[in-house]
């Protein structure tokens, strides 16, 4: 066996301890010593350092992942594959995935957010299903630096170009903003797919003599060492890592997007799987180590884009739009005419062996030969100390305040102005929401609703993280990021079938650190047993830390739930003057981690809102309920801000209808706590007695009037009143505003 | 009356353009893919809006190189409809078959967004089922919508009455608001709107709807006539 001349000897790489500069512990390298039997040389460390790199080994997340529940009767495809599958009956299933692109967007924002979005869609069709809409789920500092919007800008930018090129639209999502993002931001796209049972794909390489197939766009030297990139903190000198960032090419993933549907009828297909972090490597060593078999590839048949490539640069590109696939042998032809229709390259490369080795050959010799099984499933699990916090018993401790508000309806105006709360109209009007003509609820509701075409069905779709409250407590905190998912697909008219997750967090070797990782964990799991929505799938990106300032934990849910029927689509909107204004849910003083809070004292501190999930299953059923029954005019959950921006933005496109509501109790409270478990919703007065009856802790405030006016009144007479234009405009050009502002 | 809805390499509305004939219309429909060459047994052509060649080069310029281009030219040659939408406008305007060109929008932003058109000519074979002066609500979703043309080529238009849209409240700069123009002949019709995306009330409004109706109108009166 030998090498290519300048790379470096097997000897080398041990002495001078190569292994390090790609992220590689000596522990670790003696284990990879140990499952080869020799010293590795440079192709085969270089296999081992992506395939054991937390991106794509998870070695240090496995056992946080172990504690998520999984199953449910729904579940059709579990964790583990490209994406998971839920059932939605008619012999139909939904796909979706979430997953972070968080550092190559924090060096190289327009390709980075791009090509994060065109990952997630390969791992889509790669499970034979159709891409039927994207959501997103952003967060980036305050938009006060120069930098800070560049971030913003070019990341909102390369999901739309990506998204709106290949033609799926990009229907919702949420965005935060936060000073503990400045320097890392997080970009994680979800993609949402539909499939008939019996076109579901597996990522495996099975059936010995088979063939192994390349297809789609060529390889060439970018992306090198991006899964090893993304799994260590970012330092000032990341910016030089700009050449781990992969460059997309929509047009061409557009291409290889129809040609792979037209493929997964075809029964010659065996097996497929996206060449995504670690390309070439993961998906051979994945699908082999999945069938218990072996591959052989051939690298000199590799398309290549550019000269003089050699085996660990191919290896290790993660040049993007690009899927292995296993074929029945002697029907390559057929898939190869298939690929030609789209002038796309579908080379042999190599073959299913019985020997469970990956063995790669290059120039006529052997350059690689390592157990699949040693680079995918038998990578090292750690686990990790952890530590609480000194921050958290310091904040339990701590009494709930209201903070001091002089002038609510100042106060209503500044929060409606805040970039996490403002009208995110300036970033969705840049996404295609409607290509595909199936856009039933539009990005700025709760959760967007498409239809199912053909059925009188739709799904509903939603992502969501408080991580203010998560950092306050991370077991409460994770808790409420599942509810509140939950409850905007209820808002809508849906029933919560699932969620993906993206585990975003700081580095988890230091033990505050794992312990948020647990503890929200823990949060997560027990929101999605009491809400009857299981795991199926996600995403881990740790080491979200910039010069070892860790972001919040942001544990992001992506929620999908089934519209059984399309009259049941609910929006946020009020729609008749007359209408009752009912709060559902008690009101209590709750501002830690608030947007009052951070308004009013620029810091969060103290205990996050209190959750009940028995209490917040109740009113989901209930309202749900309502819904169904045909008794729910609008419906809206309350979040940041509290009852006034609820109420706020429940006018702001309601063709010139306004809202007149008395609330009780502590005016500050009463306006902006953000206690969980809530909804606005109004109803007619014809459907009074039938709504009560089903929806127990419903609160009648007010009345929807056909002033375009907000009149907010409280114990001590009139608290806010404007016209709806004045808080509306407030609150639609707030982004603008910032972006247009002096750095 | 059976539609051919052109497919190229990443056009994306082709879909759209499918459905809203089949589905919401029920006339017949086929995708016809780019490498064909004939248009033979198809009364009216659809060209759709995406990203062919993914706008590389210029939007419109690689799609106008197809093979089922010449076909197309013959077919608006031969006086029988053909509408272009988005990008099948500008694949028009690169292939001649209507002047001017789509420059990038003004604020150099993708929209998208539903707007309101104002019908300049209901006296067209696309905009017969609409009232002078109607005013409807049409999708956009566009990076380069901009309609931009000469002097001349404009005095043209305005005197031919080829103008047949125009935006309320112009979003992307375009001159004279324009947004959509017929050719000389009155049977090749470009807008950057999306008239498919508007057929279906559940889905972004039916204002659209009154396009393909009035084409199919038309064609069924020929055809009784002759």
């Amino acid at each position: 066996m030998s090498t290519t001349n300048f790379e470096p000897t097997a000897e080398q790489i041990k002495e001078q301890r190569l292994y390090a500069d790609m992220g590689m512990t000596d522990a670790e390298y003696e284990l990879a010593v140990e499952k080869l039997g020799r010293m590795p040389n440079w192709t085969e460390i270089g296999l081992f350092s992506v395939m054991w790199s937390e991106h794509c080994s998870y070695k240090k997340s496995k056992p946080v992942l172990r504690k998520f529940p999984t199953k449910g009767p729904q579940v059709l495809q579990g964790p583990g594959e490209g994406a998971g599958i839920v059932d939605i009956g008619d012999e139909q299933a939904v796909v979706f995935k979430m997953e972070s692109h968080n550092h190559p967007s924090a060096i190289e924002p327009y390709q980075g957010a791009a090509t994060g979005v065109g990952g997630i869609i390969r791992d889509v069709f790669s499970m034979g299903a159709r891409p039927i809409a994207m959501l997103n789920s952003l967060r980036f500092g305050e938009l006060k630096s120069a930098r800070g919007k560049y971030l913003f800008e070019e990341v909102v930018a390369g999901i739309a170009g990506y998204g709106n090129c290949i033609g799926i639209p990009t229907v919702g999502g949420e965005i935060q903003f936060d000073p503990c993002y400045e320097g890392n931001p997080l970009v994680n796209a979800m993609c949402v797919g539909l499939i008939d049972h019996k076109d579901i794909q597996k990522g495996v390489a099975a059936g010995v003599g088979n063939t192994v197939m390349y297809v789609g766009a060529k390889t060439g030297r970018d992306g090198i060492h991006g899964a090893t990139f993304s799994s260590e903190e970012l330092s000032e000198e990341a910016d030089e890592k700009r050449s781990a960032v992969q460059v997309g090419d929509p047009f061409m993933e557009k291409l290889l997007l129809e040609a792979c549907l037209e493929v997964v009828k075809s029964d010659a297909l065996v097996g497929i799987q996206d060449m995504g972090a670690a390309g070439l490597t993961s998906s051979s060593a994945e699908m082999a180590s999945k069938a218990g078999t072996g591959v052989e590839m051939n690298l000199d048949l590799v398309p290549q884009r550019e000269t003089g490539m050699s085996a660990y640069e191919m290896m290790l590109s993660e040049s993007q739009e690009r899927m292995l696939i296993v074929v029945k042998t002697g029907r390559e032809d057929e898939i190869k005419a298939i690929f030609e229709k789209y002038d796309l390259d579908a080379v042999a490369v190599g073959r299913v062996t019985d020997d469970k080795m990956l063995r790669l050959l290059h120039k006529g010799e052997v350059v690689a030969e390592v157990p699949a099984d040693a680079l995918a499933e038998d990578a090292p699990v750690y686990n990790m100390p952890e530590a609480e916090p000194a921050y958290f018993a310091q904040y339990q401790a701590m009494e709930n305040a209201e903070p001091a508000v002089t002038d609510y309806k100042e106060t209503l105006s500044a929060l409606l102005q805040a970039p996490t709360v403002a009208s995110k109209e300036w970033v969705y009007d840049q996404y295609d929401y409607q290509v595909r003509t199936n856009t039933v609820v539009a990005p700025g509701s709760d959760a967007a609703v498409i239809r199912v075409r053909g059925t009188n069905k739709g799904l509903a779709m939603t992502t969501d993280c408080n991580s203010r409250y998560i950092y306050l407590d991370p077991t409460t905190g994770g808790k409420i990021a599942v509810a509140e998912a939950a409850r905007n697909i209820v808002a809508t008219g849906a029933k919560p079938l699932a969620i993906t997750d993206c585990l975003n967090f700081g580095n988890p070797e230091k033990p505050e650190i794992f312990w948020q990782i647990q503890k929200s964990a823990d949060g997560i799991s027990e929101a999605c047993l009491a809400l009857d929505a299981p795991v199926i799938g996600g995403n881990v990106s740790m080491y979200n830390e910039r010069s070892g300032e860790a972001v919040y934990p942001t544990p992001t849910i992506g929620m999908v739930g089934l519209v059984e029927d399309l009259a049941h689509v609910t929006t946020q909107d009020a729609k008749n003057a007359g209408d009752i204004v009912y709060v559902i849910g008690e009101t209590k003083t709750e501002f830690g981690g608030s947007e009052l809070q951070k308004l009013v004292e620029g810091r969060i501190f103290g205990q996050a809102p209190t959750i009940d999930l028995a209490v917040e299953a109740k009113r989901q059923d209930e309202l749900l309920a309502a819904i169904r029954a045909g008794l729910v005019a609008s419906a809206h959950d309350v979040s940041e801000g509290g009852v006034a921006v609820a109420l706020a933005e429940k006018t702001f496109d309601a063709n010139g209808l306004g809202m007149n509501v008395t609330l009780t109790g502590s005016a500050t409270t009463a306006l902006f706590a953000e206690t969980q478990s809530r909804f606005i919703v109004t109803v007619s007065p014809a459907n009074k007695d039938a709504f009560e009856k089903i929806v127990t802790d419903a609160n009648e405030i007010g009345v929807v009037t056909d002033d375009a006016t907000l009149t907010i009144n409280g114990e001590t007479g009139v608290l806010v009143e404007g016209s709806v234009e004045e808080f509306r405009s407030a609150w639609k050009g707030a982004i603008p505003c910032l972006l247009k502002s002096e750095a | 009356m059976k539609f051919a809805v052109l497919v190229f390499p990443g056009s994306n509305c082709d879909v759209d353009m499918y459905h809203a004939i089949k589905d919401e219309l029920g006339e017949e429909v086929e995708y016809v893919w780019h490498s064909e060459t004939s248009l033979d047994g198809f009364d009216g052509v659809l060209v759709p809006g995406g990203f062919s060649y993914g706008d590389y080069l210029r939007c419109g310029a690689m799609a106008n190189q197809s093979n089922i281009m010449t076909a197309l030219k013959e077919f608006a040659a031969a006086g029988k409809p053909v509408l272009g939408v988005c990008n099948g406008f500008q694949i028009l305007t690169e292939a001649g078959l209507l002047p001017g060109a789509l420059l990038r929008n003004k604020n150099l932003k993708f929209m998208c967004r539903t707007v309101t058109l104002n019908v300049e000519n209901n006296n067209t074979l696309f905009t017969n089922q609409y009232a002078a002066g109607e005013q409807i609500e049409i999708p956009i979703a566009h990076g380069e919508g901009n309609y931009y043309c000469d002097e001349e080529t404009l005095a043209s238009l305005q005197a031919n009455n080829q103008i047949v849209f125009t935006y309320d409240n112009n979003p992307n700069g375009s001159l004279q608001n324009i947004a959509g123009i017929i050719n000389e002949q009155g049977n090749v019709l470009g807008m950057m709107p999306h008239p498919e995306r508007a057929a279906n009330e559940i889905v972004g409004g039916a204002d659209g709807l009154k396009l393909f109706t009035s084409i199919v109108k038309q064609w069924r009166e020929q055809h009784v006539n002759n």
